[in-house]
């Protein structure tokens, strides 16, 4: 298994998404930079965090003119794995390849914390591995993390089985004071109508190894390790 | 299209920006501003009672190298809707000036 991680000018979560890949789930991991068109030959691909761009305009809106994402984009039309966190997520939002969009948290303040997020759905490459008994304890660092999607756009995220991830609190109710960032409904993460491209505001990567003290994002690496190897076939929803 | 500092090489002629595109982007009414929402707080506080809501957005300048105004009215509003707004959070409002 090759798993591609982008860099961007300004990405500062690269080199922990190919420890992670490399160091804790065995797999084969490398950096492409954005000025590449290819991606090579890989089984999925990582948008990882940061501050692409010097999040100038909006979060991930300039990363959108990259080559690297010309290639992310097809592989994403051919069914392609591909999973942003933070930056990564904000970055296939404005390229459109998930719906919504974030705004700045509703706090005005940077959020650098613990969060606890419960999967919503386990008919996702990228959650089907999880327990469902207990939330993920993992981590958000973010200024502009507060979810938004319209009336319209939430509907259909239901209907589909869209919601992958959502802020809960101990006892894993979606409740206000477990919302880092005043997300829309507590969303944590999304994916796409097909469910091959995700996106999650929290990091799994920094919280997959006991040293860091937290170990719950694995359960979505391993997700994405094993649908790889073919142990996935998403349910059509609704 | 350029931006308005890009910096020219001396001895070249002066720009030939025919055209000032005036830009505002503005979140939308039903998305969450927590800006906007945190300056209103503050201004009540300062004793500005008369302020119900505060919006915060951007405004960009554009200097065209164009002279027709259609032309130029296209090529701006296509700008805000690919690029300099994201439609789903944001509105967007131009002027154009000679």
């Amino acid at each position: 298994m090759k798993v591609a991680v982008l860099q961007f000018p300004g990405s500062n979560c690269d080199q922990d998404c190919v420890h992670v890949m490399k160091n804790v789930m065995g797999v084969d991991a490398h950096l492409v930079w954005h000025k590449s068109s290819e991606l090579g030959g890989v089984d999925a691909v990582l948008a990882p965090g940061g501050f692409s761009y010097g999040d100038y305009l909006r979060s991930g809106a300039i990363a959108l003119f990259s080559p690297v994402m010309g290639a992310v984009r097809e592989f994403a039309d051919q069914g392609g794995l591909v999973l942003g966190i933070c930056n990564g997520f904000q970055i296939l939002c404005e390229a459109g390849l998930l719906p919504g969009a974030m705004v700045r948290n509703r706090s005005m303040e940077f959020v650098c914390a613990p969060t606890l997020i419960q999967t919503q759905s386990l008919n996702s490459p990228f959650t089907f591995k999880t327990p469902t008994d207990r939330p993920a304890r993992i981590p958000v660092a973010h200024m502009d993390g507060c979810y938004v999607a319209e009336p319209h756009t939430l509907d259909e995220l239901k209907k589909h089985d869209q919601i992958l991830w959502k802020y809960v609190d101990n006892s894993g109710q979606c409740v206000p004071s477990a919302n880092p960032n005043g997300s829309v409904e507590n969303i944590a993460g999304v994916c796409n109508r097909e469910g091959n491209v995700a996106g999650l505001m929290p990091h799994p990567e920094r919280a997959c190894e006991p040293v860091l003290g937290m170990t719950d994002g694995k359960w979505i690496f391993e997700s994405l390790c094993a649908a790889v190897k073919g142990g996935f076939q998403r349910r059509s929803a609704a | 299209m350029a931006f308005r500092n890009a910096p020219r090489l001396p001895g070249l002629s002066p720009t030939t920006s025919m055209m000032k595109a005036k830009i505002i982007i503005t979140p939308k009414k039903a998305v969450l501003d927590p800006q906007g929402l945190t300056v209103q707080h503050a201004l009540q506080q300062m004793g500005y009672t008369g302020v119900s809501e505060a919006h915060i957005g951007k405004y960009i300048e554009l200097e065209l190298d164009e002279t027709d105004e259609e032309a130029a009215r296209g090529k701006v509003d296509e700008a805000c809707r690919r690029f300099l707004s994201n439609p789903v959070i944001e509105e967007y409002s131009f002027e154009l000036e000679a």
